[in-house]
């Protein structure tokens, strides 16, 4: 069982967290064409080595994004995706 | 017969005798016995069948690396596949062989041997090809397997998992692991020992030793003692089964009664792992005969049983270790002969002759062990031929962990290569063998040193049947067949010969198999490299990850806080959703209840418990901007007070979920959403909100399980509430339908809102859950006046078909569109951007849209829900949709149901064929709502 850490909570067990999906796959908005659209639904990078994720920790409901290496598992960083923190 | 027992055996007491039953007869042993052992000492022999050819097979070694010796724990107690050579004897056990029918003696399927000739390995991938291999695969499939499953038994008891931190984890309580125990422990670090013996020792439970000026147990003894007193966690009757990511393990124990089971979950900063190595054999033919034994299996059940495997011992090696074995047999009054395959060297002894430079051709006998040809062809008789043919290193942990392995030629094994981060591998896993080199600084005398090997693996063309891997009936001549036909890779050969598979994994076979392969393609041992290590290193039972997570367990039910109030009035529960809820009340059967509730509820007042409903709360100043984005309906316009239907769909434009929205105030709304949504939506707002808004102006509150609802519907249902008195005014002026008003009952605050889910004019009354009781007795009560019923989920499902209202999941299903339940204005009108917009206008899933419409019986029975809906085209009949709800109405007198239908919307009237389990039967498009279809029922 892998170890993530969460920016709020520390390190916790894999089951408590919820994947959200691949960083930087911006909803688009406007009048956009369907390939755009399909795009950003359907496709993944499943990059193979250091891959940018968000994830949603369940215990205390904050999402934040996570750097990690899909070869080794290992977990490069994690940082919160809150405004007032980064700035 | 030929095993016996002989004097001393540490580990049992004599004063304790115990029996057991063992396939047709009585097998008596002592307390401290494997069952293993008991059966040795009382001399068996043929204690299993093999998996293909049923051919005989006798123990080869005395613990986890044991390929034949497996059996099944018959009863109550009902456990597969337990190997014999771990599990302890109990007084009153039963077990049965596996592959033996009637028992491994007599077995009825002992001729397939004769035909061995005609089913090499992957025989059956090539024979039975024509017509159809399905044809064959039932009865090969009856015949292969090990153990007997009983269904009806329970025989494991399963313990919580525990998770547990340390600073060192060692893996193998022998020598080497208790020093590295006390050497982490001596540094005060906090140490977690396991083993999956049930006693610590490792090598040490059978190896003669003087450790600084004590025998060996009673130096693993004051070890144990020592690491205990330092606050050493050991663990006995536990296998590290796998090495996983961030440097967790996991541990699977089990209880001294061999049933109760626990899964450890251990992290730990380092991790050594002191295995231990596993013995091999050698090749000649014939060499699976029972009888044909590990050298160090021999000494093992010597030492720690008293148990002699044999009479007239013949003992055949291509290395040290097995002197030990022919001196400590001998001494215990055995005859016996050491064939040492190096030649020269050794001193003949005075205890048991030594034939130097002799190796054995083939085993001779039938069934069991009766003699030996050596390769001069000279012929030695004997009833037990101990081999050893060199040690394994156990390097599974290792390679689980990305490890990579290099062949050190001087032991002929595989090693650890290279460094693993937070991984040590220590001892004989390491290719250590010497006890003086892993004890540094201490004194130890041992009766024989392991010295030189010389490499003995089996050679391609050489005559008879040498046996690689005992569990899988694998040959050397499977293994030239594979290689022949150029499965060359050590993976296609394992999956074409079955060699290395089942539940030991090869643990004995692998290492010669590949280097039988290695000399067939000449690349050498290491260049041909082994298979892929995973996970777990012994078959672990499932019950020991299910945990406590069976039964009601398995997935916790949420129960109502008014379920002792329905239960005092004769409901029947079921889950619906997660939720265990009232189904109906009263005797009677399901049917009947139902329709006499849902009968009543439309001609007086009915009363449901709707606490599951969800009421997660989105409160902020930019609540109503973000509603509108979350929902497929505007809701911004919504007017504090009102309540508003709605649909939230998925990005890929699936209807997810429907409910009506209530706004409290500005910024304050209540989503209450499908019972068995609630977490699900929960999280989907959450995530949302955090995306796409400001997050310190919109806030979501699940507040489902603190309030309770309580639904009354029906013409009488006004006249009960003012009954009751809600200290409120429930005039349509004031309270509409989808409206929302303040009420109190006693000193609690009731939220009324009218929300209608029957079609009947109806009030749903939210409380806190821990005041709801009172006001439920007091609708009862006075209800009594007013004929009310109580309404369980049944009828109340029929009451919403009555009306054409939907069940998510039950009336759409994951490309169900809010255009396709007839919901067109958002998609046409609405401007703000909302969830799954731009799917709905994706081709694509236009294309293959169904409409979700009503479906008229053509009979008095209702149409069977599931069915689906043909049309006949070019390509013969296709489904173009399915029945999703199907109802006798009581308050209709007819059937009723729902169905989605490919165009179904625009064929209101025309028939349509239904086909459902062989059954054709046709049915009529009609409108979804078949009762007050002008909702004049909602405000009488």
């Amino acid at each position: 069982m892998q170890l993530f850490t969460c920016p709020f909570c520390g390190p916790r067990p894999e089951t408590e967290f919820h994947f959200g999906g691949d960083a930087g796959n911006l909803r688009p908005s406007g009048d956009i064409s369907a390939v755009v659209w399909s795009n950003y639904l359907y496709f993944r990078n499943n990059s193979r080595g250091i891959t940018r994720e968000i994830w949603m920790h369940l215990a205390c409901r904050e999402v934040f994004l996570m750097e990690r290496d899909t070869v080794s598992h290992e977990v490069v960083m994690t940082e919160t995706l809150l405004p007032e923190v980064e700035a | 017969m030929s095993g016996w027992r002989a004097g001393g055996g540490w580990a049992i007491d004599r004063a304790r005798p115990l029996s057991f039953i063992f396939d047709d007869r009585e097998v008596s042993g002592f307390e401290g016995d494997t069952v293993a052992s008991a059966l040795l000492a009382g001399g068996a022999s043929t204690i299993a069948r093999s998996f293909k050819y049923h051919r005989r097979r006798g123990f080869w070694g005395a613990g986890t690396e044991e390929p034949s010796g497996i059996a099944d724990v018959c009863g109550a107690q009902h456990r597969p596949n337990v190997q014999m050579t771990v599990e302890p004897a109990r007084a009153g056990m039963e077990l049965r062989s596996i592959n033996g029918n009637p028992s491994a003696e007599r077995d009825r399927l002992s001729f397939i041997d004769h035909f061995s000739r005609f089913i090499p390995a992957a025989f059956y991938y090539k024979t039975f090809m024509f017509p159809d291999w399905h044809l064959f695969e039932p009865r090969i499939r009856a015949m292969a397997g090990l153990g007997r499953l009983d269904p009806e038994a329970r025989g494991y008891a399963t313990l919580e998992p525990i998770n547990l931190h340390c600073d060192v984890l060692v893996i193998g309580a022998g020598p080497a692991g208790l020093w590295e125990a006390m050497i982490a422990a001596e540094k005060g670090r906090t140490v977690v020992l396991c083993d999956d013996q049930r006693k610590v020792g490792g090598s040490l439970l059978f190896r003669n030793a003087n450790i600084d000026g004590e025998e060996a147990r009673a130096w693993v003894a004051q070890m144990l003692a020592r690491l205990r007193s330092m606050g050493v966690e050991v663990l006995t009757g536990t296998t590290a089964f796998g090495r996983y990511e961030h440097g967790v393990t996991g541990l699977a124990q089990v209880q001294d009664d061999g049933r109760a089971l626990r899964l450890w979950r251990v992290r730990s900063l380092e991790t050594v792992l002191a295995t231990g190595a596993i013995e091999r054999g050698l090749p000649f033919a014939n060499n699976d005969l029972p009888g044909v034994m590990s050298a160090e299996a021999g000494l093992h059940y010597l030492v720690r049983y008293g148990v002699a495997a044999g009479q007239r011992v013949i003992v055949a090696t291509n290395n040290g270790s097995a002197y030990e074995t022919a001196a400590t047999l001998a001494a215990a009054g055995a005859e016996v002969t050491l064939l040492d395959m190096r030649g020269g060297g050794e001193e003949p002894r005075d205890a048991f002759r030594v034939l130097a430079g002799q190796r054995i051709e083939a085993a001779l006998g039938r069934k069991r062990v009766e003699a030996v040809r050596l390769a001069t062809g000279e012929r030695l008789d004997a009833d037990t031929v101990l081999v050893s043919g060199g040690h394994t290193p156990t390097v599974h942990l290792y390679c689980q962990a990305q490890g990579k392995l290099r062949f050190e030629e001087t032991i002929q094994a595989f090693v650890p290569g290279g460094e693993v981060a937070g991984l040590r591998v220590v001892g004989a896993a390491a290719g250590q063998y010497s006890l003086r080199d892993l004890l540094p600084g201490i004194t130890v005398e041992v009766p024989v040193e392991a010295g030189g090997i010389v490499a003995a693996w089996p050679k391609p063309g050489a005559k008879g049947r040498i046996w690689l891997d005992l569990q899988n009936d694998v040959t050397a001549k499977d293994v030239e067949l594979a290689a022949r036909e150029n499965f060359i890779s050590v993976e296609h050969l394992k999956r074409y010969t079955t060699l290395g598979m089942a539940n030991d994994q090869g643990k004995t076979s692998n290492l010669p198999g590949l280097a039988l392969l290695a000399q067939l393609t000449g690349r050498g041992i290491e260049r041909t490299g082994t298979t892929t290590y995973r996970p777990p290193f012994v078959p672990v039972p499932l019950a020991t990850f299910a945990g406590m997570r069976g039964g009601q367990l398995m997935n916790p039910l949420r129960r109502l806080p008014l379920e002792p109030e329905h239960r005092s009035d004769g409901a029947l529960f079921r889950e619906y959703g997660g939720w265990l809820r009232p189904a109906w009340y009263g005797k009677g059967g399901e049917h009947a209840q139902a329709q006499r509730e849902a009968l009543a509820a439309r001609n007086t007042v009915g009363l449901f418990d709707g606490s599951p409903l969800g009421k997660i709360e989105v409160i902020g100043p930019d609540a109503a901007k973000f509603l509108d984005f979350i929902y497929y309906n505007t809701m911004s316009t919504l007017k504090p007070g009102r309540c508003r239907y709605g649909l939230m769909l998925t990005e890929s434009g699936a209807v997810y979920d429907d409910g009506v929205l209530v706004r409290l105030d500005e910024d304050r709304f209540v989503v209450s959403c499908s019972s068995s949504h609630v977490q699900g939506v929960d999280q989907l707002l959450e995530e949302w909100r955090q995306d796409s808004f400001d997050r310190s102006r919109v806030f979501i509150h699940d507040a489902t399980a603190q309030f309770a609802t309580l639904t009354v519907s029906g013409p009488k249902s006004r006249d009960l509430l003012n009954a009751v008195g809600l200290d409120v005014a429930l005039d349509d002026e004031k309270l509409p339908h989808m409206g929302l008003c303040w009420g109190r009952f006693g000193a609690e605050q009731v939220r009324v809102t009218r929300i209608s889910f029957t079609g009947d004019r109806s009030y749903e009354l939210t409380i806190r859950a821990d005041r709801a009781t009172m006001l439920w007795r007091a609708l009862k009560e006075t209800g009594r006046a007013f004929d009310a019923v109580l309404v369980g989920s049944e009828a109340l499902m029929i009451l919403r078909a009555e009306k054409g209202y939907i069940v998510i999941g039950k009336d759409t299903d994951g490309r169900t569109r809010p255009m396709d339940l007839g919901m067109t204005a958002p998609l046409a009108k609405k401007r703000a951007e909302y969830l799954g917009r731009r799917s709905l206008r994706l081709r694509g899933a236009t294309d293959q849209a169904r409409d979700l419409v009503g479906l008229e019986s053509l009979t008095a029975t209702p149409l069977p829900a599931g069915a689906h809906v043909i049309a006949a085209g070019v390509e013969g009949r296709r489904s173009i949709g399915f029945v999703t709800t199907s109802h006798f109405s009581p308050n209709l007198g007819r059937p009723i149901a729902m169905a989605l239908v490919k165009g179904g919307a625009r064929r209101t009237g025309e028939m349509v064929q239904l086909y459902h389990l062989g059954l054709s039967l046709q049915a009529r498009i009609a409108p979804l709502c078949a009762y007050d279809p002008e909702g004049e029922r909602l405000h009488a």
